[in-house]
């Protein structure tokens, strides 16, 4: 049997010693690094910013984070035909923990951001209920309320990618991905102040963007774990987020997640929307296309290293980082190889672990000088879906699919630190 | 804050929980959502998985509605608000058009980005071509090799375009551009009469083209020790003949 002893689990305290040995011994792996920058502001001198006050209290009365930090949404210009039907992705090298800023919370508009007025705001619920209502604002927020952490992901992600790789980085490979905590009504809240006629199955829930965009909801995830939500991370929802308010379906495809939720209609069968025909359906290699695939399944990516993130031939102690997630659960395993998948070792994840939301796992790992790696990570939910090899995903699905590709992702590490995205034969 | 105040402020709690009580009481009883659901049959064939997507409800019972929350809408703004069309029609509006009568709104208001002929310009969609083309190495889903159903064609192009008026256009002037579109996929004579009885009769070529959710369908054993069996590592595909390592894919600048 063979064993990558480079990686944990392993006592993690022991492999530290053993790595700091041998940083010691051919001078810390560190080095270079730390004669970078300007010695005046360092050891054994007293730094500027030591040495003057700085400015007072609401300075910004909305704070910003420090001048220093980079971290950017992308977008590809190539993908769409201009900004305004288009997406942006999350730098997720750049991302600590599971909540992703909502600063940086990937954008993906059909016809733009409008700006709605929250007093002109209005939610229509109508359809086969008793009761068509409509709702202010206001009366969304006097209603019993829940927060809740959850992940969203455009079922696009991964998607340019079926072929072979040729994205830059994990931005770009795995980016319209984020997590916040939504605030907000149950939906089950609002049909039961609407009251439904019997034969309800369906809704149709539709945004009040130029696009007017449109998808049908069945009525059990809707009394299940729907929120309309008017939280995101402790503020108000984003404007490119759906402000003031937005459906939240946790686990389903993004685009469900109607932004400036306008109208919600109950029907006792799908609507077969653009969304839901012309897009957002899988594509299969006999020409038949499947149709309200809405369950984004269990994936996982490592963030750290990583193509933005390479380890600048500094050999030694590295903690792989990444993320895992699944639309059908909670994360039970992720497991990490760095030969390409010839050997396993499961990772620690990181609590809480939260049912379809971000899951962060980390593992010590030992890169050796002049080593090539293949990393990958495979990560398991509590349905027991394992996420697959993109060998297996072309058998069963072809490669003209787009939507829900959630295969192990490869990075090679080359030689000199350079991580490159890659796939390799499985 | 006196000793009173705050006992007003601790005492409120409970009153306020019992004055809700109280009110629920007199709302209508909860709804058990077993007895109220019919499931929407899902179209039989053997790789469709119907119990996936739209599970019935199960044990759920509705609250009783907190009054005073929401109030009710009009006819007038349901009317004002509700464009969708059903895919066998339902909530197709008055009104009438030709393809004939299209063409000259297609011009000024859709081949700007779709093409004269539906072609597509640039990254634009393509609205004609494409049959046949499915289950080869360049499927092209267009209105006439992909759209399922005619109607649905109506509303995505009222509910959505012009791209950057939505909804400005009279009915009479979508379902001629409905009707034009139609005829660039050879689906109708220029002159046929598009309205709310003729629309959804129109057959699309690829209405039999789906099926429903069809996953789990991929196995992975999570083999842990030996599992490429002596096998090295291939590289099949590397992202650098495209692009460097990093962030070079996307930008962050206006373009």
């Amino acid at each position: 049997m063979k064993t990558d002893p480079s990686l944990g689990p392993a006592s993690r305290r022991g492999l530290l010693r053993a790595v700091a040995g041998a940083g010691a011994a051919a001078g810390l792996p560190g080095g270079a690094a730390l004669a970078s920058g300007n010695p005046e502001n360092q050891p054994p001198n007293l730094p500027e910013w030591s040495r003057t006050l700085g400015p007072g209290v609401i300075e910004e009365p909305y704070g910003s984070r420090s001048r220093h930090e980079t971290a950017v949404r992308r977008y590809v210009p190539w993908l769409t035909p201009d900004r305004i039907s288009s997406v942006s992705f999350t730098p997720l090298a750049e991302m600590h923990g599971i909540i992703t800023p909502s600063g940086l919370h990937f954008e993906r508009h059909h016809g733009g951001v409008p700006d709605v007025d929250p007093a002109d705001y209005r939610l229509m619920i109508h359809g086969m209920v008793e009761r068509p209502l409509v709702f202010t604002l206001e009366d969304l927020r006097r209603l019993p309320s829940v927060s809740k952490i959850h992940f969203i992901e455009c079922p696009a992600n991964g998607g340019m990618e079926w072929r072979g790789a040729q994205m830059s980085g994990v931005q770009f490979t795995h980016g319209m991905l984020s997590c916040s905590e939504w605030t907000g009504v149950p939906l089950r809240l609002l049909l039961a102040q609407a009251g439904l006629r019997p034969g309800a199955s369906w809704l149709l829930c539709e945004g009040s963007d130029a696009s007017h965009l449109a998808r049908s909801v069945p009525l059990a995830k809707a009394l299940d774990d729907a929120i309309v939500a008017y939280g995101q991370n402790g503020e108000a929802v984003r404007p490119q987020q759906g402000y003031p308010v937005r459906l939240v379906l946790p686990g389903y495809e993004g685009n469900m997640w109607i932004k400036w939720l306008r109208r919600i209609e109950v029907g006792d069968r799908p609507w077969f929307t653009r969304w839901e025909t012309r897009t957002y359906t899988d594509l299969m290699p006999d020409g038949l296309s499947r149709q309200f695939t809405f369950v984004n399944e269990v994936n996982s990516v490592i963030t750290y290293p990583c193509p933005e993130k390479p380890l600048h031939g500094r050999p030694g102690f590295v903690e792989i980082s990444g993320l895992a997630w699944s639309g059908a659960g909670r994360i039970t395993r992720v497991d990490v190889s760095a030969d390409g998948g010839d050997t396993w070792r499961s990772a620690e994840l990181q609590e809480p672990v939260l049912t379809k939301a971000l899951t962060r796992f980390r593992i010590p790992w030992e890169w050796r000088e002049g080593q090539t790696a293949y990393l990958q990570s495979r990560a398991m939910d509590d349905t027991g879906r394992v996420q697959p090899t993109i060998a297996a995903l072309r058998q069963a699905r072809g490669v003209e699919s787009i939507y829900h590709k959630n295969s192990i992702q490869t990075w090679l590490v080359e030689r000199d630190g350079t991580v490159v995205n890659v796939q390799i034969d499985a | 804050m006196s000793r009173s105040m705050r006992r007003a402020a601790l005492f409120g709690i409970p009153l306020l929980a019992l004055g809700g009580l109280a009110l629920a009481q007199q709302a209508p009883a909860p709804r058990d959502v077993g007895a109220l659901y019919r499931p929407f049959e899902a179209p039989p064939g053997e790789r469709t998985r119907a119990d996936l997507p739209w599970p019935a409800p199960r044990n759920v019972t509705l609250p009783a509605p907190i009054p005073g929350i929401g109030r009710p809408a009009t006819t007038a703004e349901i009317a004002g608000w509700d464009i969708a069309i059903r895919a066998d029609g339902r909530n197709l509006p008055p009104g009438r058009g030709t393809a004939r009568e299209g063409e000259d709104l297609y011009i000024q208001h859709c081949a700007s980005c779709h093409g004269d002929f539906g072609e597509g310009l640039d990254r634009w969609p393509a609205l004609m071509g494409g049959r046949g083309s499915l289950t080869t190495e360049t499927p092209r889903r267009t209105v006439g090799s992909y759209w399922q159903h005619a109607p649905m064609v109506f509303d995505y192009i009222r509910r959505a375009m012009p791209y950057t008026a939505p909804q400005s256009l009279t009915n009479d002037e979508y379902y001629a551009i409905t009707a034009y579109v139609l005829h660039l996929n050879e689906l109708i004579a220029e002159d046929a009469v598009l309205d709310r009885e003729s629309l959804p009769r129109v057959e699309m070529p690829n209405r039999d083209g789906f099926v429903l959710e069809a996953r789990p369908d991929t196995e992975n054993a999570a083999c842990m020790e030996n599992c490429r069996q002596g096998r090295p590592v291939t590289v099949t595909m590397d992202s650098r003949q495209f692009v460097r390592p990093g962030s070079e894919s996307g930008t962050a600048e206006p373009q």
